[in-house]
């Protein structure tokens, strides 16, 4: 317990230097900021202008489709927030930054998130969490418990699945550093892929998004909160179902980090 | 010698101590897969050898040169040192501990500066950067208060202590970072191009510095430089590598011994018509009243020469120069070309 402790304070006074650090830059934060927060909004007024056409999206209202998007753009912005830069290592192993993360004692992943940690990466959330605020005001569910429990939990673990996904992108670079597009597919192209209801995609990807798996993010917990038929049939599991995924998915790029790690000690590149 | 574990006696600095050994490489192996790109997507795939069955020992407290021509295999080595880099074989320990398996263990043994990169938080204040290690390194308070004030002390750190490390100079940043390498009072300090870029008076306070640390604290040094006054100036010992392999580990009066015999008296004679023909030695350059005059170090000792010479001809003054270290190691680099 003491060593937990002792591990936080190092690592909140590395975010403290860093967001110290990002305000001598005041005009450049500004900016940031307005800027990512001006590309979330266009991303939500492409789903309205959709709605202005069609009713209802593969059965899903508009509010109900606003509440997709706004879960899977604040656990998206989250996760960014909390492991972005793990998702950038090809950089730092360009430039030869990793090797300042080896020789220092701690661990490479905390000291990666908390000494690159960027406060402005904030911009990518306030949207989403205005739009996720007129979402739970608005979408037609009987606030139950159980439901309002749901809430956090989709959040933490949707946060959860996409901060292993950066992860498991950031590692593929440890081997080569030319991965990091097809990488990103998973993790940009997760992010855009949630935001609408699953049921519009078919076939094959639908077993993609199961799979990789996208649709634990935000889609089927939030059918089971809103009564939707969902196509996974996984019925009243889906909001425990989600934070087990997650579970498995942050263990595996856990694993799949350290190995990276390891690869990168014995090869240099 | 190397590859001893044990205690033994090393001469250092004031009179014979024992000492243990705080680095030992042995037979170190360390290979790079390059793959180049051929045509589309054809990749040619080569294995480059950067360390080759190194052996290595280095004393505790001892001050190392190591130096080499680039891609000699010398910041490889420093990265194996470090845990940075695992060997591919061989046995790498540092301080008893091995690198490879307690990376984080070792690096509360070890300072590194990397001349080329820095360590500091670009936009804080260099005083922040040296808060931020107190927590990392975990070091105590009043040890770090201690450290910090004998550091700046040393160093002169006090007029740009509130300084953002980005508006530093080069010589006022490579004087924090060497600070920041040792305020956790590490075991082992390397150092790799510690004064690449520096002027004169930045170079010689570096240097002053790692001689203090090295005395007082007993620090482990290992150096990687270009620059071969840095060796000449800090080191007792020299380990010359070239393609993976140590070419020379000894004095630096040793690798002048074997790789340049000759020295080399400049007189300046009262007549410049003045002929010299002297038993013991040759002269290579004459330049008006000025000679050059070469002698081999084991046949004849400066005072014979100067002895030969006031027999033929009157001298006004005269000097005797050592060879270029830097040449010498670039004589011994061809000689291994060619071997």
């Amino acid at each position: 317990m003491g060593e937990v402790v002792a591990r936080a304070a190092i690592y909140r006074r590395l975010v403290g230097a860093r967001v110290r650090a990002e305000f001598q830059y005041r005009v450049s934060f500004a900016a940031t900021v307005v800027s990512q927060c001006a590309a979330t909004v266009l991303d939500m007024v492409a789903i309205v202008v959709l709605f202005t056409h069609v009713p209802v999206l593969a059965g899903w209202t508009l509010p109900e489709a606003l509440f997709l998007y706004a879960t899977s753009a604040v656990c998206f912005g989250l996760s960014d927030v909390l492991v972005g830069p793990a998702g950038k290592v090809n950089w730092f192993i360009k430039f030869g930054w990793f090797d300042r993360v080896l020789i220092r004692p701690l661990g490479t992943l905390g000291q990666l998130a908390c000494d690159e940690f960027a406060l402005r990466r904030i911009g990518k959330l306030i949207q989403p969490l205005v739009v996720l605020a007129i979402a739970l005001a608005t979408v037609p569910v009987d606030w139950t418990p159980l439901r309002v429990a749901a809430v956090p939990v989709l959040i933490a673990s949707g946060t959860a699945l996409f901060g292993g996904l950066w992860v498991l992108a950031g590692s593929a670079s440890f081997w080569t550093l030319e991965s990091q597009e097809v990488a990103h597919t998973f993790t940009y192209g997760g992010s855009y892929l949630t935001q609408y209801p699953l049921d519009v995609v078919s076939g094959w990807l639908r077993r993609v998004v199961v799979v990789v798996p996208l649709a634990f993010v935000n889609y089927l917990p939030a059918a089971w909160l809103l009564g939707k038929p969902e196509f996974v049939g996984v019925g009243r599991w889906a909001p425990v179902l989600s934070p087990l995924v997650a579970g498995c998915v942050v263990a595996l790029a856990g694993l799949s980090w350290r190995t990276g790690v390891r690869h990168y000690r014995s090869t240099g590149s | 010698m190397s590859g001893e574990h044990g205690v033994r006696a090393t001469q250092a600095g004031h009179g014979v101590r024992a000492t243990q050994a705080a680095i030992v490489l042995e037979d170190v192996t360390k290979e790079f897969v390059v793959r180049r790109r051929v045509g589309r997507v054809r990749r040619e795939r080569t294995v480059v050898r950067a360390v080759e069955s190194l052996s290595l020992t280095i004393g505790e407290g001892e001050m190392v040169g190591y130096i080499g021509p680039n891609g000699a295999g010398k910041s490889t080595t420093i990265k194996m040192l470090t845990g940075i880099l695992v060997p591919a074989r061989g046995t790498v320990r540092v301080g008893g501990l091995d690198p490879q398996r307690h990376r984080i263990a070792t690096t509360r043994r070890v300072g590194v500066v990397f001349g080329q990169r820095s360590q500091l938080w670009w936009d804080l204040p260099l005083r922040d950067s040296f808060d931020l290690l107190r927590w990392v390194y975990r070091v105590a308070a009043e040890r770090h208060r201690a450290n910090l004030a004998a550091f700046v002390d040393l160093l002169d750190l006090g007029p740009f202590l509130d300084t953002p490390v980005r508006q530093l100079s080069l010589g006022q940043r490579m004087r924090g970072e060497i600070t920041a390498a040792l305020l956790h009072d590490p075991a082992m300090l390397y150092l790799d191009e510690p004064t690449i870029g520096l002027d004169v008076m930045s170079k010689a306070r570096v240097r002053d510095f790692l001689t203090a640390v090295n005395r007082d604290r007993g620090t482990t040094v290992v150096l990687t430089t270009h620059d071969l006054d840095d060796v000449e100036q800090l080191c007792s010992r020299l380990v010359v590598i070239d393609r993976g392999r140590i070419l020379h580990d000894g004095t630096v009066a040793e690798v002048r011994a074997r790789f340049a015999p000759y020295r080399t008296l400049v007189v300046d004679l009262v007549d410049e018509r003045a002929r010299l023909a002297l038993p013991n030695a040759v002269v290579v350059r004459s330049e008006g009243r000025r000679r050059w005059v070469r002698f081999h170090r084991d046949e004849a000792s400066a005072a014979q020469v100067v002895a030969a010479i006031v027999a033929v001809a009157d001298i006004v003054d005269l000097s005797v120069e050592e060879p270029d270290i830097e040449e010498v190691v670039r004589d011994m680099y061809l000689a291994g070309a060619t071997a």
